[in-house]
């Protein structure tokens, strides 16, 4: 189809259009979840990006002299270490912020990959209909009927261990969450007026479904990728926990938590430092997707 | 006498449990090694491995491996566990008791938590206990398994230590159980010491899987106890001086069960992939603890075992709820 001059098409349904600055900042002041979630996502993102920099230790060094010490605010405590230290005398604090890395790199490229997948496959689905919808469809289905640890046990044990499995597997068991959401989505949009005036006007069926609806779509799969995100940090920590994610010269939460469970009534803030972590972490993901829907719903937006 | 629906409900079940055998089965062959040098013990004469790899007809095709190894699977022989150096069927039989007393309890306890809190939120005259509960719920649901047995290992294990955190039963009160069931046999046998402490080593690992259980029927009971309580049959029920709390429990709670049914079958299938973590937690023997080993020994035999074994018991429970919408709603119980 031949590619004209096009005056700019008002879109009816968009919740992108008409949304400048201004009231894009408004909405920040009305959901501050948002900000306070995604602040802190950041802070914990810098950190992972510049760990070597920032901890106070080297998060492998062992100094057994200095095993289980207490955080810095009980007696006993060495000031050098914050946080206190593990039953191999390594640096709690420095083993968290180096911590954070597996879990936000499982976190981001999980997410990701899941979202793209699951994403094309809804939209195509969505928008084109008719055998393209029944084979997706029929695809979701079977994937549900398929319990998840029934899936992780398969996968981990087929594949092995390490961080691209833990990805892998995420992957493999949660595009169907970006999936059936953008199909529905889109057969919502398809429906709109502006997909007939753009029709109308001459566009393609490719741009209409990149230009058009894509955009209309990104802010359901924003917070869906928010969520996953949320889960993965989970899914790795529990992996991890059970010796299943990296191998153990790596730092990860889920780690420390099953090596603060084997000392728990030496020194309980092995467990809780890391614990509390996960479930910030967690939390602020949670928050930020909730957020971030309240402020890209048209309905919820009055 | 069997519905039509009864029967496709079945016919589905079986070809389900088909599909994980094939899956299981596939799983053995793809992963590299020779399945015969994982099922011998180390110093096997040449001769014996000629003869398994015979009885196990390995040097036929790939569906010819695969009716013989169905035919295996069928009359209970899975093989020997590679690191437990044990019968895999024997030692699956001896676990899952307890998987499934702890999985039972914790259905009960998340379904009592569940429709108690729902119920009670309808009670409230005006907004303020349904938003406090819908604000409690939030949090519950963001919160998975997993921290909830490592929270409850702190506060009742480790802070106020009333619980123990691992195990079963304690072994000095272990008598000699003809079944693995400890809690139900236990019981019987009126040894109420026992039951007791294997209910004390229980309730952590079942309020675990119970609480997101339990938000989860919270959510959506509480939405289908709303719209129903707005139908012209409850609020011709209000008019006539009926209390709230009747009308629920005796007009609208029946109706706004089915779809909370539905999630709750759902969910319970859910609930036995968490027993795999919280029983790796409190170190409690089930199938789920079994399953984390199987996999951090790769050992084969023992997945496929456990894969099976999960898959049928998913099977189970979509035919068990299936069954009871049939209860619950009459129109289903012909067509």
């Amino acid at each position: 189809m031949v590619e004209r001059a096009l005056p700019e098409i008002p879109r009816l349904g968009g919740s992108v259009a008409h949304r400048g600055m201004p009231s894009w900042l408004k909405g920040l002041r009305r959901e501050p979840r948002v900000v306070v979630a995604g602040g802190y996502l950041l802070l914990l993102l810098l950190a992972a990006i510049f760990a070597p920099l920032v901890s106070p230790h080297d998060p492998l060094e062992q100094d057994l002299m200095l095993n289980t010490l207490p955080p810095a605010f009980s007696a006993g405590a060495d000031p050098g270490y914050v946080l206190g230290t593990d039953s191999l005398g390594r640096d709690i604090a420095s083993r968290l912020i180096h911590g954070a890395r597996v879990a936000l790199t499982v976190a981001i490229v999980a997410a990701l990959a899941a979202g793209a997948f699951g994403t094309v496959l809804g939209l195509l689905a969505g928008y084109y209909g008719g055998w393209v919808d029944a084979v997706v469809s029929r695809l979701i289905d079977i994937w549900m009927a398929f319990p998840p640890v029934l899936l992780s046990i398969l996968l981990v044990a087929m594949i092995g261990t390490g961080l691209t499995s833990v990805i892998l597997a995420i992957v493999i068991i949660d595009w169907t969450r970006f999936c059936r959401v953008v199909r529905s989505e889109t057969l919502q949009q398809t429906r709109m007026d502006y997909v007939d005036a753009a029709v109308v006007l001459g566009r393609s069926r490719w741009t209409i479904l990149t230009r058009e609806v894509l955009p209309n779509v990104l802010p359901v799969v924003l917070v869906l990728l928010s969520l996953e995100m949320g889960i993965a940090v989970i899914v790795e920590a529990v992996l991890s926990f059970v010796g299943l994610s990296v191998s153990s010269d790596m730092p990860t939460w889920g780690g420390m938590i099953a090596e603060g469970r084997q000392i728990i009534y030496h020194g309980w803030w092995v467990m809780v430092f890391p614990l509390s972590l996960l479930v910030l972490t967690v939390l602020a993901f949670n928050q930020l997707g909730d957020g971030l829907r309240r402020l890209t719903d048209p309905v919820m937006r009055r | 006498m069997l519905s039509s629906r009864a029967l496709r409900q079945v016919v589905f079940a079986i070809v389900t449990l088909f599909g994980v055998a094939v899956v299981s089965f596939v799983l053995l062959r793809v992963v590299p090694g020779d399945p015969i040098a994982m099922m011998i013990a180390p110093g096997a004469s040449a001769e014996d491995i000629a003869r398994l790899r015979a009885a196990y007809g390995l040097d036929k095709g790939l569906v010819a491996q695969f009716v013989i190894w169905l035919g295996h699977a069928l009359t209970g022989d899975f093989g020997t566990s590679i690191s437990m150096r044990q019968n895999v069927v024997h030692l699956i039989a001896g676990r899952l008791p307890a998987t499934i007393e702890l999985t039972l309890t914790a259905l009960a306890v998340g379904l009592a938590l569940g429709i108690g809190a729902a119920v009670a939120s309808t009670l409230g005259t005006r907004r303020l206990i349904g938003s406090t509960v819908d604000n409690a719920n939030g949090i519950l649901l963001a919160v998975p398994d997993f921290v909830w047995a490592l929270a409850f290992v702190l506060l009742f294990g480790v802070a106020w230590p009333i619980l123990p955190i691992s195990g079963r039963v304690d072994p000095r009160l272990a008598i000699d159980f003809t079944t693995s069931f400890l809690l139900i046999e236990s019981l019987l046998r009126l040894r109420l010491d026992i039951a007791r402490d294997v209910l004390a080593h229980m309730i952590m690992p079942a309020m675990a899987l119970a609480l997101p259980l339990a938000a989860v029927i919270l959510r959506v009971l509480k939405g289908a106890l709303e719209s129903e309580a707005l139908r012209d049959y409850a609020l011709l029920a209000r008019i006539r001086g009926a209390s709230r709390l009747r009308v629920t429990l005796r007009e609208t709670l029946r109706n706004a069960m089915i779809p909370t049914l539905a999630l709750t079958g759902v969910q319970f299938t859910f609930m036995f992939g968490g027993t795999v973590i919280v029983e790796r937690i409190f170190a409690y023997p089930g199938i789920g603890n079994l399953a984390i080993d199987a996999v951090i020994n790769r050992d084969l035999p023992l997945v496929q075992g456990l894969i099976l074994t999960f898959g049928l018991i998913f099977i189970l429970i979509n035919l068990a709820v299936e069954a009871s919408f049939a209860l619950l709603n009459p129109r289903l119980r012909h067509g």
